[in-house]
């Protein structure tokens, strides 16, 4: 009976639905409501066979709105512990609009997971977009505002781009199943852009970075676990083996951790490092074995938790004292203990210490780029691997909690906060410990020990020799300090060159316009001349002549007549 | 963890780490952790899929590098793309 009723509904409906209902709910029952909707929500994916139902047709297309199988169960599960694990983190917040766009976006994300036709996802895909923007509007700054419009702007830009290679793939009578795609046609070609503008391909990434520290303090919590990791699924599902991803995903893990050590605002060191993250993810996907998706799935599950876990000890901090820009902190570990303790969790999962989550997903990804023979790759990832180390696993949680004491004192985080970073750092550890539990949930059989002697201690010593790297250069004063600062990126082609290009073109417009508009008028005005003088009141044409002159004139024709005739 | 540019409140007790020693401590604490792991690929025989990752310690070398490496790029990098804070404060003329 339950069975029947759980696929009678797309997972995550219920959360849409029933976000509606969060305003006219009062105190205590409002947090109780809001709590329920994902654990049933849970419950319900649980019982989930795989198989396609709720299919009907449209305009003969073919749509599925529940699609199950075991990748999108893990994400489905995943997503349902994310929006809870949110939900508990943001119980103090009395704010209706955060609250109802938390559930919708949750919601929303997940239905998208068990879409089993690409019109399905593109609603989905969509309402994310839509849901979403309100966390970040929710903070109400002006910037704030001005990130959200263009992290709208490119978001919806990525649904359409989806919705045209729909129209494409429908126009050529192939069907708009979410099956795999080639990424040689047309229409392939297009999905992949959307798909890769919400994975924050390099290039196509910055809205990730400009919005998401920008979002109020639980709304970035919520955005940093739906939206990137629902582009890594549809990408997983859509273009696993797609070789071009390898060395996309391998680009993406090296820039941006330039950008998280000398970035001074550390829910943004976050995002950078959250788009490394990213990265590993979608070179699992390229590499295409059934162990590189292995990894890829299990990395976005973990990733999940950790990333989650770190952007909610930032937000504490920015809760607590009212920044997180590093120059501005430091010694909070005095003030804020636990979420410092948690922090530290995170961070340690994140840089895949060995009895934490990173540690047994990511090397899944290692592994396979290193036996498939993508030696650079492999190498760059290592690099990588002690990259975010470096700027998420001691950065973060130094120049927040440790460093110079600030001199800042403020009250421990409050205690909702504090189970939601417990709850996440008891996965991240839990994960660590005893991986079989998610290997099992993996899309195929797992073949792989991560503690081997070798592993733990290639990856001690990687750590390790990253720690001592940062604390010989922290010593010798080589370390960049934190500055107050704004770094260029790629939204700078559309914050200021494109303005200014713009600009200039309109300028030159402006310019010719006006030379165009001055030549014309000088071309009228010598016209108007010439015919003045010839036709106008003095002109050769227009002027009344005397009868004298007539006679004369008619005298000297007819004597010129007459000579003519004589000389005949 | 280094000692000095503290502003500890008055009547506030230091605590361990707010001593410069103490700070120490961890420093060569660490450094004993690494050449404990360096020290360690002596005792098992390894199975990497590439040559140079049998070298003793290569895993500690790449990371020591890479981070260092990564460091003084990420610096260089400063000169090139750093602005000040307000840099984009006036976007809201451009509207966007």
């Amino acid at each position: 009976m339950l069975t029947t009723l759980a696929h009678s509904l797309p997972p995550g409906m219920l959360l849409i639905v029933g976000a509606i209902l969060v305003p006219a709910l009062p105190g205590m029952l409002r947090g109780a409501w809001m709590l329920a909707l994902p654990l049933v929500g849970l419950g319900q994916v649980l019982l989930l066979d795989n198989g396609t139902y709720l299919t009907f047709s449209a305009f003969d297309l073919q749509l599925a709105a529940l699609h199950v199988d075991r990748l999108a169960r893990l994400f489905g599960i995943i997503f349902h512990i994310a929006a809870i694990i949110s939900v508990i983190y943001t119980l103090h917040e009395r704010d209706p609009v955060q609250q109802v766009s938390g559930l919708i976006y949750a919601g929303a994300a997940i239905a998208a997971v068990f879409a089993g036709d690409l019109l399905t996802l593109f609603v989905f895909w969509e309402m994310t977009a839509i849901a979403s923007v309100f966390l970040i509007l929710a903070r109400r700054t002006p910037e704030a505002t001005r990130a959200a419009m263009r992290y709208l702007l490119i978001q919806i830009s990525s649904g359409v781009i989806l919705l045209a290679g729909v129209i494409v793939l429908a126009h050529e009578g192939r069907g708009i199943a979410f099956g795999t795609f080639d990424i040689n046609d047309f229409a392939g070609a297009l999905i992949l852009v959307a798909f890769g503008i919400k994975a924050a391909f390099p290039l196509l990434h910055n809205w990730l970075q400009d919005a998401y520290p920008q979002a109020t303090v639980g709304g970035t919590v919520f955005l940093s676990s739906f939206t990137t990791k629902l582009a890594i699924y549809a990408l997983a599902r859509g273009y696993a083996g797609t070789e071009q991803l390898i060395w996309i995903g391998t680009l993406m893990t090296a820039f941006p951790i330039f950008y998280a050590v000398i970035e001074n605002d550390l829910r943004r060191v976050l995002a950078y490092s959250l788009n490394n993250q990213l990265g590993f993810m979608v070179c699992g996907i390229g590499i295409g074995t059934e162990m590189a998706i292995n990894g890829a799935a299990a990395h976005a599950f973990s990733h999940i938790l950790y990333k989650a876990l770190l952007f909610m000890s930032m937000g504490a901090v920015l809760h607590r004292v009212g920044t997180v820009l590093g120059s501005e902190l430091g010694g909070l570990y005095k003030s804020m203990p636990w979420t410092t303790g948690f922090c530290i969790v995170g961070a340690a999962s994140i840089s895949a210490f060995p009895l934490f989550s990173g540690f047994i997903s990511k090397a899944l990804i290692i592994e396979q780029a290193a036996e498939q023979g993508y030696v650079v790759v492999w190498l760059v990832l290592l690099f990588a691997s002690a990259g975010v180390f470096h700027h998420s696993g001691i950065k973060i949680p130094y120049f927040a909690f440790f460093a110079h004491d600030s001199g800042k004192r403020c009250k421990e985080a409050p205690l909702n906060m504090l189970i939601a970073m417990a709850i996440a750092a008891a996965f991240c550890i839990g994960i660590g410990v005893f991986p079989g539990v998610l290997y099992d949930l993996l899309p195929y059989p797992v073949d792989f020990e991560p503690y081997t002697v070798g592993h733990v201690v290639g990856q001690l010593q990687l750590l390790l020799f990253s720690a001592l790297a940062f604390a010989v250069l922290m010593r010798t004063g080589i370390y960049p300090p934190e500055l107050r600062s704004t770094n260029l990126d790629f939204d700078w082609v559309y914050r200021r060159l494109l303005p200014r290009l713009a600009g200039a073109a309109y300028r030159g417009i402006a310019t010719a316009s006006a030379a165009a508009r001055d030549w014309a008028l000088g071309l009228t005005r010598a016209l108007y001349d010439y015919i003045v003088s010839h036709h106008g009141p003095e002109g050769v044409l227009a002027r009344t002549w005397p009868t004298g002159s007539m006679v004369m004139w008619a005298v000297v024709l007819l004597t010129a007549c007459l000579v003519f005739f004589y000389a005949r | 963890m280094s000692g000095h540019g503290h502003k500890i409140p008055p009547g506030e007790t230091p605590r361990w780490l707010d001593e410069r020693r103490n700070v120490d401590k961890i420093y060569y604490g660490l450094i004993v952790l690494c050449v404990g792991s360096v020290a360690a690929d002596l005792f098992y025989e390894k199975h990497g899929h590439y040559q140079i990752e049998h070298l003793i310690g290569a895993y500690g070398i790449y990371g020591f590098l890479a981070c260092v490496g990564l460091v003084l790029a990420a610096k260089e990098l400063r000169k090139l793309i750093m602005r000040d804070e307000n840099y984009y404060d006036d976007d809201a003329d451009d509207g966007c």
